[in-house]
């Protein structure tokens, strides 16, 4: 049975399209449509319910050390107010999940996980819990709100003291208000734009929602479903879990080799991750160069070949065409060099191309 | 042929205006509002057959593909190259935005008028 986030009443009145997604009923988008949204996020600002992620809390004097353990990234350094970036593996160097690690104070952090991952990777890291921490799963204890696009500091700006307002990429504030709501805000998002993260008690969302749809008016704020949250994600080149990133897909096949840190002690998956001293396969870009649009889970043909798959591919709003990542041989595909995808029969021609396919 | 009204139509959502003895293919405003932003069209090509209850092309929205179907067997005359430079234009005017123009019809699927249409999508 999908559950409902706290807001599914008002994407419903509001003339969302709803569809389950990791186990929830969400709006794929609204009546405005996926290329109208994906261009507010761009050119003005958007806001999306993301109540769906997963909220993972985890305290006790060893909280380091064991998210040094179970995580590929580095958390030795991280200072409370500030959030990083990880993978997590299995033994085997596959991918488990990957998700956001927030520092609230000495000793406690926050998980933001994908909602689909959100029992697995509880149970995951129960199982390899050590002394001294403890782990609870507090995702219905919270609703979010994701607010992207250029206009988002001017949105907030117009309900928020400033001094709620994290200045820099990756920053936190815990104990922020917006109005008199209790909230914790971040500077993060999944679209390649400037934008923010709320996070807020589940019976405040409705409240927040309603505030943030108002104080946006004069912004060109509008709501936003999960297509375009997709669109902006692959055009932005950000990996999904279940796409770019699997049990089977390591991060570094797909392009985080930033979010691994073999220069610290011992953690899950790091021999399996540096054996791979010449990566078989990785992640790259192809963009259309003829007609047709790319889609997930084609084979790419070099010289007759099959040299790899599309992971995600569709039309790209913003930049007019389409855009697929795909998991390649290695050296199979220098930049500027063509390929065919074999979509549903039909051969597509791309070129591959840089990622991210686009950067603000 | 941009009133609804006097269009046929098929249960799969194309419609079909006849021209003479030839006819012309698109899809109805009920299924462009389903499928949503539509990003690309593919089209047969010219002299290709159409077979009726059968896929002749797809549209392609930002999150799905749909088959088009055609309510006739017959070959195609002309393909409507506006809509494959700017797939959009189905959107902004289903019924100006046809697809296909198809002559030498041999069989024609069972079609409705607008008024059993309406009850179909209503229903």
């Amino acid at each position: 049975m999908d559950k409902k986030t706290p807001l599914y009443d008002i994407h419903v009145k509001c003339g969302g399209h709803i569809v389950p997604f990791g186990g929830f009923l969400l709006p794929v988008q609204y009546d405005t449509g996926i290329k109208k949204e994906h261009l507010a996020v761009r050119n003005e600002c958007g806001i999306f319910d993301v109540s769906h992620m997963g909220e993972i809390l985890v305290q006790g004097d060893k909280s380091c050390e064991f998210l040094n353990l179970v995580l590929t990234n580095d958390f030795t350094d991280l200072v409370p107010g500030h959030a990083r970036y990880s993978p997590m593996c299995n033994e085997n160097g596959g991918t488990i999940d990957d998700l956001i690690v927030y520092m609230k104070e000495e000793n406690e952090y926050l998980l933001v996980v994908n909602a689909s991952n959100t029992d697995k990777d509880f149970e995951w890291l129960c199982n390899n819990k050590i002394d001294g921490v403890s782990i609870s799963n507090v995702s219905d204890d919270y609703a979010l709100i994701a607010l992207q696009g250029p206009n988002s500091e001017d949105v907030l700006k117009s309900i928020c003291d400033d001094k709620y307002l994290p200045a820099d990429s990756y920053s936190c504030i815990f104990d922020a208000k917006i109005k008199d709501i209790d909230v914790m805000i971040s500077r993060t998002g999944y679209t390649g734009e400037d934008g923010f993260e709320i996070y807020m008690p589940t019976d405040k969302a409705v409240d927040m929602w309603t505030l943030l749809i108002e104080a946006g008016k004069d912004f060109g704020l509008i709501p936003c479903g999960l297509g375009a949250r997709d669109t902006l994600r692959m055009e932005a080149g950000l990996p999904l879990y279940g796409h770019e990133l699997t049990d089977e897909i390591g991060p570094r096949t797909a392009g985080l080799g930033f979010a691994i840190k073999f220069d610290k002690p011992d953690f899950i998956g790091k021999s399996a991750l540096e054996s791979e001293d010449n990566l078989k396969n990785r992640k790259v870009g192809l963009k259309v160069s003829s007609r047709g649009i790319l889609r997930e889970h084609c084979d790419i043909y070099k010289d007759g070949n099959i040299i790899g798959h599309t992971t995600s591919g569709t039309f790209m709003p913003y930049l007019g065409y389409s855009c697929a990542i795909a998991i390649v041989e290695s050296d199979a595909l220098p930049i500027g060099s063509s390929c065919e995808v074999d979509v549903r029969g039909r051969m597509i021609e791309c070129e591959r191309v840089k990622l991210p396919f686009y950067k603000r | 042929m941009n009133d609804p009204r006097e269009l046929m139509y098929t249960k799969d959502h194309e419609w079909i205006y006849y021209d003479g003895e030839d006819a012309y293919v698109g899809i109805s405003d009920f299924a462009q509002q389903e499928l949503g932003d539509l990003v690309f069209v593919n089209l047969p090509e010219v002299d290709d057959e159409v077979i009726a209850g059968e896929s002749f092309g797809d549209v392609e929205s930002v999150k799905a593909v749909s088959d088009v179907l055609s309510p006739v067997t017959g070959i195609v005359l002309e393909v409507n190259e506006e809509i494959l430079e700017d797939a959009s234009l189905i959107n902004q005017d289903a019924f100006s935005a046809w697809f296909i123009k198809v002559g030498n019809i041999t069989e024609t699927e069972d079609l409705l008028t607008a008024e059993e249409y309406d009850r179909i999508i209503e229903g």
